[in-house]
């Protein structure tokens, strides 16, 4: 599951992959930046921006296919927004543009994920003077994530191995069920988590 | 609803991200007053939570299935302020991990989800317990109302930002929003209201004691969050909503997106007030508001009404078909 649900490729060794993190974070901040401020008439930037993505692109060794696909599954958002935009006078232009600028911002995010490790954007929020609460939280949250993901897949087959009724209510209520224990178990969880990291020292 | 990059322009992205600043500060600020340490993990994991928990299929009609969005659900049981961290890393986590909602709307997408979400659906909350007694049944009913206003707020919202950077005209986004998020929020009130009475049913405790981080008075807690959602429907609804002139609607349609510059957050002159060349869309979306807001009640009470009269023991199940049929 978590191949599938995190990112595979940030632990690989490219050039792109040895760069500080904040340096990536910054970069990928200029970019966005850029891209969103700039005029949509400047046809130049965007096209200069694309082409220094796919050089990164190309030296991280992160497959291709991989990159195409994150952003193919990320498409149908930008679309949805931007159909909003289709719906009045001259939105064809705005469609277009948008798509563009969304586009080429995906593909900096995407590259970002695929070639720094999480826990590396964490430390570089923890210099950044990011809230220590905050910080924890998402440390926290990016190590339980694969875990109650998993535990809800566990939940839901005992579920199913269990009852038999069919019916779209049901289908609710039993999805709400699995919901309610997994937060209740979540909850315990979180006791023994705080259990334990006062036992290695954590100061509250 | 989480914004992409490229479709706010740069005073509505530093606004929204300066307000969903202050509010994460002063959720975080009164965490670490009055939030238990023993519970401080509880933040993170329950950010998992939501994430997994978004993770279930509401099945709805012809393969379309929906999912927890989980705002309201986690004001409930953890109280706001947690309310506002938890939510506010989940989308801090899909931002950087998975690239879901944009880098520059980070601000907008946490102001929306993070901020006015779980703060008017916890205030909806709370107003409707207060007015309808402490058990159960009204604990139910008001989350379940309020998850739907909750989903309903922060779609308006969005739709806000949408259009006070030039992107999206006001007469098409509010009333697709709207609409959209309208009909999302029932689904939304509806699964919330679910999972609250399933832990109710669990632990009891969990949902029928106060939530953990609401000892101390809150008077200026709320004053601040309140604050927050007001000056963010100032900024972003207000002027597009009330002063669109005709004016500069004519350019917008003309020009594209040249006039972005020129429709801005504070060129609302208070004479168009009169409301004159605002598409007939506004109004009548305002008033399918109000009748939603009372079909959802209708259908929170009912909802509430049905989970909570369930016959003691046995029947778990079939408690629904058979109220429903009686």
């Amino acid at each position: 599951m978590s191949s599938r649900l995190l990112n595979p490729y940030e632990h690989r060794g490219s050039a792109i992959h040895r760069l500080p993190a904040p340096a990536k974070m910054a970069f990928v901040g200029v970019m966005v930046c850029t891209v969103v401020l700039v005029p949509l008439g400047a046809g130049m930037i965007y096209a200069g921006c694309a082409a220094a993505l796919v050089v990164v692109a190309a030296l991280s060794s992160v497959p291709a296919r991989h990159l195409a696909w994150r952003l193919l599954m990320l498409e149908p958002f930008v679309l949805g927004v931007a159909a909003l935009s289709l719906l009045q006078p001259e939105g064809g232009r705005v469609f277009a543009a948008m798509l563009v600028r969304s586009t080429l911002c995906l593909f900096a995010m995407v590259l970002l994920a695929s070639t720094t490790r999480f826990t590396d954007l964490l430390a570089a929020l923890w210099r950044l003077r990011v809230p220590a609460l905050l910080v924890t939280s998402l440390a926290l949250m990016y190590r339980y994530l694969s875990l109650l993901v998993d535990e809800t897949g566990r939940l839901q087959r005992a579920r199913r191995s269990r009852t038999f009724e069919e019916g779209r209510a049901f289908a609710w209520r039993s999805s709400a069920t699995v919901a309610a224990h997994l937060f209740v178990r979540t909850s315990e969880r979180a006791e023994r988590i705080y259990d334990a990291m006062c036992a290695r020292g954590w100061r509250t | 609803m989480h914004i992409p990059d490229g479709f706010l322009d740069g005073k509505t992205a530093v606004a929204a991200g300066a307000l969903a600043a202050a509010g994460l500060g002063i959720a975080l600020w009164r965490l670490r007053r009055t939030f238990p340490p023993r519970r401080v993990p509880l933040i993170g994991l329950a950010a998992a939570f939501v994430f997994a928990a978004q993770m279930l299929n509401f099945p709805v009609a012809g393969g379309t299935s929906g999912h927890l969005i989980g705002a309201v659900l986690t004001a409930v049981l953890l109280g706001p302020s947690a309310a506002v961290v938890v939510l506010s890393s989940v989308l801090i986590l899909q931002c950087f991990l998975f690239a879901d909602g944009g880098l520059s709307a980070l601000g907008a997408n946490v102001f929306n989800m993070a901020l006015v979400a779980p703060m008017v659906g916890f205030g909806v909350y709370a107003f409707v317990r207060r007015v309808a007694g402490g058990g159960l049944r009204a604990r139910l009913l008001a989350t379940g109302f309020g998850a739907w206003c909750s989903t309903v707020a922060a779609s308006v919202a969005c739709a806000g930002e949408l259009a006070a950077s030039g992107t999206v005209l006001w007469r098409v986004a509010f009333p697709a929003m709207a609409a959209v998020h309208m009909v999302i929020g029932v689904g939304e009130a509806a699964i919330t209201t679910l999972v609250v009475a399933a832990v109710a049913g669990v632990r009891p405790e969990l949902v029928l004691e106060a939530p953990l981080a609401a000892r101390a008075p809150r008077y200026a807690s709320v004053a601040a969050y309140g604050l927050l959602v007001a000056l963010g429907l100032v900024l972003f609804v207000v002027p597009v909503a009330s002063g669109w002139p005709d004016g500069l609607e004519r350019v917008a349609a003309t020009l594209g997106f040249e006039a972005k510059a020129a429709a801005p957050v504070a060129s609302a002159p208070l004479a168009g007030y009169v409301v004159p060349g605002l598409g007939r869309a506004v109004p009548s979306m305002m008033l399918a508001g109000a009748l939603g807001a009372v079909v959802a009640f209708a259908l929170a009470w009912l909802l509430a009404w049905v989970l909570t009269s369930r016959r003691p023991a046995g029947g778990r199940t079939r408690a629904l078909e058979t109220t429903v049929a009686a």
